[in-house]
């Protein structure tokens, strides 16, 4: 007992903590920004990768409170990782933390059917819950009448209405905040999952897995409920079905699709280059001045060249990790993603990936990492797998630089098909669609081999078209860029700090020719890998820069810049470069360069985050073997293949 | 216009006990018993109506633990009872379905809809 009171950290100094449960897409992330505005901030629970969104709020009465937005689940059932965070938390099986003081249950007041399960099934742990009846507007404006004391009564828990994208929508659910707190500091309740170190596992809270019979028992007892409080069941949304038997059209709904992915990528490339650019003027300027106020030296070389440039060659990407995020976060929230899976279910499934699998493969064109994390979605562990394997085959936005650079050395700038098609744009459409057609190929063979099975049901809810409302996304937003900017400063700003001094040491000897870099350790290595890449037409000026390349694939245009000991940085760089490339190079050495940047694994920031999200070393050598010998069966093909052709 | 509704009797319901083996993979699967077909949500098409009167996975090929699939598409609001209605079909061999489910919409494939049975109304 005395533990009871001594984990109810509610009173005893740290504050109460609430959880936000219920079922995807009932506005349980509109609530959370409604109560805590922009403080919040993401974590990831311990041992597992899955996001952990907690945020902080005063209650009308006073007390700080601490938020906690959950991954939506149907069921304490869990499915997926994300939903297996879900229970835990609600059980309190996470180890050193305690199960929630208060739940609020976010359930769709036009959906009350499927929703209210999922509070029967919370109610029986016998922890102090809240109903929050969030969407109430979109209920009024359908004719569908709740009533709010009759459900209370009949749930035995209170009921509170939300509209969760008004200011004014959530003041009745802070009141009932507060009042449940106080009931529960009168009460002490027993809280039977509330011992501390409780071991992750066990099913301490009374709670285990209902079966086919108890699911129907409790849909039952829903109907019993809605029977006594229901008024008016309302009208399904109209709009809704107008717009789908559009969007889903079969002969509509894949190419509006298509032309929504095209905008978007047009998007991520016109929008962000802008600011791209005033990040990289800034850069340069920081780096310049950081330059003439600091001697000559190795302090200056570490911060310019290697923290500055490094970590700027990262936070470069932000522009275009946003503007896709924007639309990722627009597409959710409008309720077009689930569409675009159902779309997308029947050809994903031709190579045996679940439709789901497609937000994973879209985010990674902008970055592998946050596509990876995205996979989290799919259920099924064979599926997830295929699906990480084969996300950093999509070209993730650190190849362009690469890209272009050699594209822009080795390829005429004329245009063909009769001045309709830029010759140097069709290269990089080229590349684009090896990697999407590659990917699809390693899943084809992927779940034919290693990952053998049926394939996981669909089962996915198609959730009603909503207007999304500007502060969600705009908070939305801000959370990535957060996470973005975490990571450059964190993992990668380390990575960057290891390359300079592989780069840098030992330095050159006096009166010695060539770049410093020929004599470092990088240049050591690279001169070693040399014979190895040899075969593949690389030069040993290639195979050093592919040492540094391995923080981010972006960093090699700096490194040959490097190697061929150019002074200009950034642009002016590339710019000259390219001159000096394709007077060093043969032309089957380019092609071959970049048939091995489509394939190769050489992002440690993908690698390490493969680690994480699958929990093992294995897949991630697995992961680094297969790419590396797609990337090196690439180039060895490209090279000798054009070297026949061009007579070369 | 949707009134509350108390489903038909529970107690005929397929336990999950019945289940058997595997059916062979979904895509070679010859199409369930004729005079079985249409009485499977996963045989209707765009437009039609009708009501769950079961849910029987035991032909369903899925890499679920037996019973697993029933448990969830109960959790998704089909059970015995639900008014369903085919709202969409995918592209292309109209699959997978978007279906109606008393107030939500609810997408799934025709070879997983086979295991609910219907009653046409
Ligand atoms: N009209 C209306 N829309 C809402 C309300 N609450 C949430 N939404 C919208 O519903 C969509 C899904 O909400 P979200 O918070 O992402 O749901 P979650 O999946 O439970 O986190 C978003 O577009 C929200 O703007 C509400 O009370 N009224
Ligand atoms: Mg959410």
């Amino acid at each position: 007992m005395s533990d009871t009171v001594l984990s109810t950290p509610a009173f005893m100094g740290a504050p109460p903590r609430i959880a936000l449960v219920g079922n995807p897409n009932c506005g349980k992330t509109a609530l959370f920004n409604a109560l805590t505005g922009a403080r919040q901030k993401v974590a990831n629970y311990p041992g597992v990768t899955v996001e952990r969104k907690i945020g902080e709020f005063l209650s009308p009465a006073g007390t700080r409170v601490q938020l906690v937005d959950l991954p939506g689940t149907y069921s304490l059932r869990a499915r997926s990782p994300d939903e297996e965070v879900t229970r835990d938390v609600v059980l309190g099986r996470f180890q050193h933390e305690a199960p929630p003081d208060v739940m609020v249950c976010v359930a769709d007041a036009t959906n009350l059917r499927l929703h209210l399960r999922l509070v029967l099934e919370l109610k029986k742990l016998g922890r102090p819950i809240i109903l929050a009846l969030n969407m109430m507007d979109v209920a009024e404006a359908r004719g569908c009448r709740v009533d709010a004391a009759a459900l209370s009564a009949a749930l035995g828990v209170p009921v509170v209405p939300t509209v969760a994208i008004k200011r004014t929508g959530v003041v009745g659910l802070l009141d009932q905040i507060d009042r449940s707190m106080i009931a529960m500091t009168a009460a002490l309740p027993p809280s039977p999952g509330n011992a501390p170190d409780i071991t992750p596992g066990t099913s301490s809270c009374g709670w285990s897995e209902p079966s086919a019979l108890d699911l129907r028992a409790y849909h039952q007892e829903v109907e019993a409920i809605l029977a006594a409080a229901l008024r008016d069941a309302g009208r399904p949304s109209l709009a809704t079905r107008r717009i789908d038997a559009a969007l889903l059209h079969p002969a509509i709904g894949l190419p509006f699709l298509f032309l929504v992915l095209f905008l978007m990528f047009q998007a991520v490339f016109a929008w962000a280059a802008v600011p791209m650019d005033m990040i990289d003027k800034g850069l340069g300027w920081v780096q310049a001045g950081a330059g003439a106020a600091l001697p000559d030296g190795l302090l200056k070389s570490l911060l310019t060249d290697g923290i500055i440039a490094g970590v700027g060659s990262v936070v470069i990407f932000l522009p275009q990790i946003l503007v896709l995020f924007f639309f990722i976060l627009m597409l959710e929230s409008t309720g077009y993603m689930a569409r675009a899976a159902f779309l997308l279910d029947r050809l994903m499934g031709g190579v045996g990936l679940h439709g789901r699998a497609f937000i994973p493969l879209l985010s990674s064109f902008a970055c592998a990492v946050p596509g990876i994390m995205a996979a989290r979605t799919i259920e099924n562990r064979a599926d997830r797998l295929a699906t990480i394997m084969i996300a950093p085959l999509m070209t993730c936005s650190a190849r362009l630089p690469v890209y272009t650079l050699i594209i822009a050395a080795f390829v005429p700038d004329r245009t063909v098909a009769g001045g309709m098609i830029g010759l140097q744009g069709l290269v990089m459409f080229t590349l684009y669609a090896a990697g999407i057609l590659s990917a699809l190929a390693a899943a084809f063979v992927l779940k034919r081999t290693i990952f053998k099975g049926a394939r996981e049901p669909l089962l996915m809810e198609l959730p009603s078209y909503r207007l999304p409302s500007p502060r969600d996304i705009l908070l939305g937003l801000l959370e990535r860029a957060r996470i973005f900017l975490a990571r450059a400063g964190t993992v990668i700003f380390a990575i960057m700090i290891l390359l300079w001094f592989l780069g840098s040491f030992p330095a050159a000897p006096d009166g010695a020719t060539g770049p410093a870099i020929d004599h470092s350790f990088a240049g050591m290595l690279g001169h070693a890998l040399a014979p190895l890449l040899a075969p593949i037409g690389f030069t040993w000026q290639i195979a050093i820069a592919l040492v540094p390349g391995m923080a981010a694939r972006e960093v090699a245009v700096a490194a040959l810049g490097t190697v061929y000991a150019l002074s200009e940085t950034g642009d002016a760089l590339s710019g000259s470069l390219a001159g000096v490339l394709a007077a060093d190079w043969s032309l089957p050495t380019a092609l071959s360069l970049l048939a091995w940047f489509v394939f190769a694994p050489q992002c440690v920031s993908t690698l390490s985050v493969v680690k994480r999200e699958t929990n093992s070393w294995f897949w991630m050598l697995v992961m680094i073997v297969y790419m590396t010998a797609l990337a090196y069966g690439a180039a060895f093909v490209t090279f000798h293949l054009s070297s026949v052709l061009l007579g070369g | 216009m949707i009134p509350p509704l108390p489903g038909p009797a529970h107690a005929a319901l397929p336990s999950t006990a019945t289940r058997q083996t595997p059916g062979p993979a979904p895509g070679t699967s010859s199409d369930p018993p004729a005079g079985d077909d249409c009485c499977r949500l996963g045989a209707l098409r765009k437009g039609q109506r009708a009501v769950v009167a079961g849910l029987d996975d035991s032909a369903v090929a899925t890499p679920l633990p037996p019973g697993e699939l029933e448990r969830r598409m109960i959790e998704m609001g089909l059970i015995e009872g639900a008014r369903v209605e085919i709202l969409h079909e995918g592209f292309p061999g109209a699959d997978p379905l978007a279906v109606r489910i008393n107030d939500h919409t609810l997408a799934l494939r025709r070879a997983e809809a086979h295991a609910v049975l219907v009653t046409l109304g």
